[in-house]
């Protein structure tokens, strides 16, 4: 057609009397012919923009964490004293240094601009031993042992105003504990250890001076009658000999206590009856030779992250054990250098990531959960005074023996995820083993999302696996009639009438299934099982019954309208197996089939579960199988069925032997369409399951997909964060998934379709 | 014999034959399933008084609906807690509307049948369709107007029709002046906002154009003030009169004639005039408002937002399917890169419907719809205009999502068109365009209107995707109004197919909206089996002239 118009084209052109209208009307031709073209290949555009798409918005959260070195410059305020801590606020504007000597010096986190100097008021004729950053980090709160055995705790506090469009942040200190310190050793021993727990109604100093462990627990109640709360102080010491505890923690729920001596014997105690603690377990944490170099708790407080001299960073947490109550276990441990770690911080507040420095200057930032080792880069030449991770993690403070401090820029936008994290087992913080968990959101930062996406495949495979197991029978033995055995009159009816069940909206079926099917199926399960087994007799003896018949009655039967006659049959049979589904259960169960199940074997009953999911689904799934198998089986070309026919066999061995074996690619190809739209269909499995994201074999329980997934935490997830990525990546592989198999059924239909153009 | 029976291979038959069967029952209970429920809907049910004896074995009145009966057999009752005698093989309940929320606390009501004493259906009982509280199930004791009594006794049922009438004309005046005029008014008024706005940003703000501003303000103003009083002096109107009913339990309660919508007696009804009635609450559940989180009242912002969405789709989908169409079959050579379409076009059609949701949300919302926002609307910042799900994204997503429906009707119609009608074009010095504007396309156009048919039909019962981009649960105002530029593409829409999933299992009280959840399904499955059937008879008379034609 194209080579005739061309040829048209140019003989037209060639003839001196083109006119103008000629030109134009070529002109247009030829501008269509260019629109067109691009509008036809706009659909593979179409197809490239989406993938490219998704995969543009999954693929940040597979990149390294990058750092660079923004500024450096010499300490600020230099002859305040030694650094003991520094400190950065959530916007990385301002930084602060607390020193030996009780100054407390502001600067700008940029320049090293000194905005404001501040002293911490001491008591006369005493010095700072030990200090400490209290619980949970984002108070703030920093803590100062003294000489004389007391404390004092002091907060840096950040006030954010807007003064017209621009922000101005006012540091500050503040005494939550009062200006005047805290006694902890009535005898005057030196503080030497400290930790602490700051809250609004409660604060736990632990302490350790004399070789002595003191617990201090301070109760803020809020009396009816008076303004100013009372507070109420409750002191213990520990039963533990404090002489080489090198480390101090306690949670912010302040539940428990941590000690760790030097050589790595941690000590976990139950601090909850302030007047009574009590030593729940001592282990050792590192092997024998080795030290424990830096503790740290994660975000959340519910691990450790515990670096030793052999460049090992290794996570524990409390599991609860089968046995008994919580015991500490190591989950995770990362090889981060080969020298002694140094220095781990955990300032990071909303995710579980750390930041780890060696004895080299190598600084790593990793996640925890997802194992991820984001950057490893130096910082410095030897080991780093004070280094401190933002508490939004896009930032670094590092203070070096040259004697400058470093503000280093990270870029670490999604270290939550990983490969393994979202398909493998992993391990989370307070469970008992390695699990497959999808938890995407919680209440609270203290509880990391679990980003796995097993359960979900696991889940849409089952749901997919049950709606086949309906659909396949149905679909294919319904195909095999329709096309071959059905006379021409009922099938111009009954193809129609099938396919018109695809046309319903999934929408109706969902509804139907939770809110009718799922009761239904409560209340008769055993009616249920009793159908599967009395239909198929039931039609069975009624075809044995019709082929009994007298010849002269038989054969006055119209040939191909079985399917209709069946259809009473079907309907009397069903509603029996449904009648008789009460006195089943009573007589052989004692009572209901799910109770029965539940006491014999074990089986939790969901009302909405994968079997009202697979014959919901398999209803929306059948006609789609049945349309593309029939088509395939009623084009078989019928020289092939004749001459098997004629060579003297059956109409059944035929089908069997010919037509299925030359429609089988076809066949094979509708049950991928069909497979692949079951794996994406969203609104049944949405409302006919209970959305839980459980891994669990039972045709009685509920389960979650990834699109049922995606339709239920798309609409509230911030855009670009982790989740929503995740929630991409779930899209993608959907995509992916039923591209691959929609591109597999395409190429083998069109390989048929040359096939029986051949034969 | 059966043996040979079964040698033969007809059981297989025979059940192969039932699997379609099988097929059919499914397709036809599911169909009738709906239509019955969904149609019951609308009709007068009786309603009945039950004298029953509670647990504590006090006999009190129950009145209401008989909604649902089920039977439990001795043994399960039992384990459920009940207390069976031996005699007794099963357990009768029944479920009761028995209304009155505002009184009980519920709206529907379990009973034992072997505890109802006895049961009478007293024609002066009244069901009052409430605005607020659901329905009120009882007997009419007076009419008041203020606080004085005007009619009681059977005087009573006759005085309420007239006041209702006039309390339902005064509603409407009321809800048209404050949807319509006053939404009109704050319409203006937001849009005045933004112009100021724009203005501002551009420098161009000054005297004079305060000045005009402000008496554009004014000008509204003074109109929403008439508006008011006129208001006022509506709601002082209707909120005069209230009817006085007595409970079950013989408590009297007030009811106010402005929450009424509407009162019945069905005992009383006939058939004819339970027909009229049905007629009448179907034609409310099409045109009116919901009520009461999207339980009570009727659908018509969902129908409206379908329609809506579903044309603007059209006109997006029409004109890019049967383009790639006329490209695949008339321009395209035969070979890799049609294969390469054939199968792209294939991947569409089966790409799940929520990643094109997926898609159009990050892709046509945020990223498309953040730069429209950015270029064209800096003045509603940070408000989101066109950044934010709406009907115009909603529309664009279908439409992809329809497209291969589309391609594929199409290019199967023009496959249809005979070869010689092309050639007899050409032949005659027509060029490639003309040939197909002038002769292929029209042959063809019926088969695009099956295309078109069967997307507006996919499109009207997709969910998944729309749940992302631009449906909600209750739209406060119609993508299509009488305030300039008439046609508001950003809006959020209602749809019929979010509807039944969200009042169906979202709602507060999915027992009470069930049967609307019914009837909406039984709409929208009418709709589409409709626009399916119109699909299949065209394109068999399509069929039907092509045969005519080569033959």
């Amino acid at each position: 057609m194209s080579e005739l118009n061309n040829s048209m084209t140019q003989s037209s052109l060639n003839t001196a009397t083109t006119s103008a209208y000629e030109k134009w009307r070529l002109l247009k031709d030829a501008i269509m012919r260019r629109a067109v073209v691009a509008g036809g290949l706009s659909v593979i555009f179409a197809i490239v923009v989406i993938f490219f798409y998704l995969l543009y918005v999954v693929y940040p959260l597979f990149l390294p964490a990058t750092a660079e070195r923004v500024s450096q410059y010499v300490i600020p305020g230099e002859n305040a004293g030694k650094t003991l801590l520094l400190a950065v606020e959530e916007q990385n504007e301002i930084a602060a240094r607390f020193t030996d000597t009780g100054q407390v010096i502001f600067f700008e986190a940029k320049t090293g601009k000194i905005l404001a100097q501040k002293t911490v008021l001491l008591p006369e004729g005493s010095t700072i031993v030990s200090s400490a950053q209290g619980t949970p980090m984002r108070e703030g709160a920093i803590a100062y042992g003294l000489s004389n055995g007391q404390v004092i705790l002091v907060k840096q506090q950040y006030k954010m105003t807007f003064a017209g469009e621009k922000r101005v942040i006012t540091p500050s200190l503040s005494y939550p504990m009062g200006e005047k310190p805290l006694v902890i050793d009535e005898s005057g021993a030196a503080v030497e250890k400290i930790a602490f727990k700051i809250g609004d109604n409660s604060t736990v100093i632990v302490a350790k001076s004399a070789k002595k462990i003191h617990v201090a627990s301070f109760e803020k109640e809020q009396s009816l009658f008076s303004d100013e709360p009372t507070l109420t102080r409750t002191d213990s010491i520990l039963d533990i000999s404090g002489a080489d505890i090198s480390d101090i923690l306690v949670d912010k729920e302040d539940h428990n206590l941590f000690l760790m001596s030097n050589d790595g014997l941690l000590s976990y105690i139950d601090i909850s009856k302030k007047n009574a603690p009590e030593i729940k377990q001592r282990l050792n944490v590192v092997k024998v030779g080795d030290k424990v170099t830096s503790i740290s708790f994660l975000n959340g407080d519910l691990s450790l992250m515990i670096g030793d001299s052999t460049g090992l960073a290794s996570q524990w947490s409390l599991v609860k054990n089968p046995t008994g109550g919580p015991a500490f276990e190591r989950i995770r441990a990362f090889k981060v250098s080969e020298k002694a770690v140094v220095a781990i911080s955990t300032s990071e507040q909303r995710r579980r990531g750390f930041m780890t420095v060696d004895a080299n200057g190598m600084m790593g930032i990793y996640h925890s959960t997802s194992e991820r080792e984001m950057i490893k880069t130096p910082v410095s030449d030897a080991t780093p005074v004070a280094a401190i991770l933002s508490p939004r993690a896009n930032a670094l403070l590092i203070q070096n023996h040259d004697g400058k401090i470093h503000f280093w820029h990270v870029d670490n936008e999604h270290p939550e995820v990983s490969i393994k994290s979202m398909w493998q087992k992993v391990w989370y913080e307070s469970y008992p083993k390695p699990a497959y968990i999808w938890q995407s959101s919680s209440a609270s930062d203290d509880f990391e999302p679990k980003y796995s996406l097993t359960p979900l495949v696991f889940g849409t495979l089952k749901a997919a696996f049950y709606a086949m197991l309906v659909a396949i029978p149905l679909s294919l033995m319904g195909a095999i009639y329709t096309a071959y055995f059905m006379s021409p009159k009922m099938r111009i009816y009954a193809k129609p009438a099938i396919e018109i069940m695809g046309a319903l909206p999934t929408v109706i079926l969902g509804f139907l299934a939770g809110l009718w099917l799922a009761p239904f199926i409560e209340e008769n399960l055993a009616g249920l099982f009793a159908l599967l087994m009395i239909v198929p007799l039931g039609v069975m003896v009624f075809a044995f019954g019709i082929q009994c018949l007298p010849e002269p009655i038989r054969l006055k039967i119209p040939e191909g309208w079985d399917a209709a006659l069946l259809i009473p049959v079907i309907l009397i049979s069903g509603w029996f197996a449904f009648s008789i589904s009460i006195p089943l259960e009573t007589a052989l169960f004692h009572g209901t089939l799910r109770d029965w199940f539940k006491a014999e074997l074990g089986i939790g009953y969901d009302q909405r579960n994968a079997l009202v999911v697979g014959i919901a689904m398999g209803f929306a799934v059948v006609p789609t199988i049945f349309s593309i198998a029939e088509d395939a089986i009623f084009s078989v070309p019928k020289h092939l069925t004749v001459g098997s026919l004629a060579l003297g066999a059956t109409p059944w061995q035929t089908m069997i032997r010919v037509v299925l074996l030359t429609a089988s690619p076809g066949i094979f190809s509708a049950i991928m369409i069909g497979f692949g739209r079951a794996v994406g269909e969203t609104m049944i499995v949405l409302m006919a399951t209970g959305n839980t994201p459980v891994m669990d074999l039972s045709i009685f329980q509920g389960l979650r997909t990834l699109a049922a997934n995606i339709a239920v935490e798309m609409p509230e997830t911030e855009v670009d964060s982790t989740h929503y990525r995740v929630l991409f990546l779930a899209a993608l592989v959907l995509f992916m998934f039923t591209f691959v198999f929609n591109t597999l059924a395409e190429v083998i239909r069109q390989r048929l379709r040359e096939k029986y153009s051949s034969l | 014999m059966i043996k040979v029976w079964f040698k033969s291979g007809s059981p297989w038959i025979w059940l192969n034959a039932a699997a379609v069967s099988t097929c059919l029952i499914m397709v036809i209970g599911v169909l009738g399933l709906v239509a019955v429920r969904g149609a019951g809907h609308f009709w007068a049910s009786p309603i009945v008084s039950l004298n029953y004896q509670e647990d504590d074995g006090q006999v009190k009145t129950i009145i209401g609906e008989h909604i649902d009966t089920t039977v439990t057999p001795a043994v399960m009752a039992k384990s459920t807690g009940f207390t069976m005698a031996d005699n007794e093989d099963v357990l009768i309940q029944y479920l009761i509307k028995t209304g009155n929320r505002d009184l009980t606390g519920s709206d529907f009501r379990w009973i034992q049948e072997r505890h109802v004493k006895a049961q009478t259906e007293p024609a002066n009982l009244i069901v009052v369709e409430r605005r607020e509280w659901g329905n009120f199930y009882g007997q009419l004791a007076a009419v008041k107007e203020g606080d004085k009594v005007i009619a009681t006794g059977e005087q009573a049922w006759t005085v309420l029709q007239e006041r209702l009438n006039v309390a339902l004309e005064l509603h409407e005046q009321i809800t048209h002046l404050e949807k319509k005029e006053v939404g009109a008014i704050n319409y203006g008024f937001e849009q005045l906002r933004l112009k100021q706005k724009g203005l501002e940003l551009k420098n161009a703000w000054n005297a004079e154009t305060a000045k005009e501003f402000a008496a554009k303000k004014a000008a509204y103003d003074v109109d929403y003030k008439r508006y008011q009083a006129q208001l006022a002096e509506l709601y002082q109107k209707i909120r005069r009169d209230s009817l006085v009913a007595t409970t079950e339990s013989c408590a009297e309660l007030v009811i106010p004639l402005s929450k009424v919508v509407e009162v019945t007696q069905p005992n009383k009804m006939g058939v004819f005039t339970k027909i009229g009635h049905y007629f009448k609450k179907l034609g409310y559940f099409l045109s009116e408002d919901p009520r009461e989180a999207n339980t009570e009242g009727g659908i018509f912002p969902a129908i409206f937002g379908t329609i809506m969405m579903v044309i603007m789709m059209s006109i997006i989908v029409t004109p890019f399917g049967v383009i790639a169409a006329v490209y695949l079959r008339e321009y395209a050579k035969q070979g890799f890169t049609t294969r390469l379409i054939r199968i792209a076009v294939n991947n569409l059609a089966g790409v799940p419907s929520i990643v094109y949701g997926v898609f159009g949300l990050g892709f046509f919302v945020y990223i498309l719809g953040g730069n429209i926002d950015k270029l064209f609307f800096p003045e509603s910042a940070p408000a989101p205009v066109f950044g934010t799900p709406g009907l115009l994204w909603a529309s664009i997503t279908l439409a992809l999502l329809t497209l291969p429906v589309v391609i594929v009707s199409t290019e199967e119609g023009l496959a249809r068109v005979p070869k010689a009608i092309r050639e007899g074009s050409l032949a005659l010095g027509a060029t490639k365009i003309e040939t197909l504007w002038r002769t292929v396309l029209p042959m063809a156009s019926p088969a695009m209107m099956t295309g078109l048919i069967l997307a507006v039909a996919r499109a009207a019962g997709e969910v998944a995707p729309l749940m992302l981009v631009g449906v909600v649960k209750l739209a406060p105002t119609l993508p299509l109004d009488g305030n300039y530029p008439f046609l508001h593409l950003d809006r959020k829409f209602m749809h019929l197919g979010f509807h039944i999933y969200d009042v169906g299992f979202q709602s507060p009280n999915v027992e009470a909206a069930r049967p609307l959840v019914y009837a909406t399904s039984l709409l929208l499955v009418l709709v589409i089996i409709g626009l399916n059937l119109a699909a299949i008879l065209i394109r068999n008379h399509l069929r039907e002239k092509y045969r005519a034609l080569e033959g």
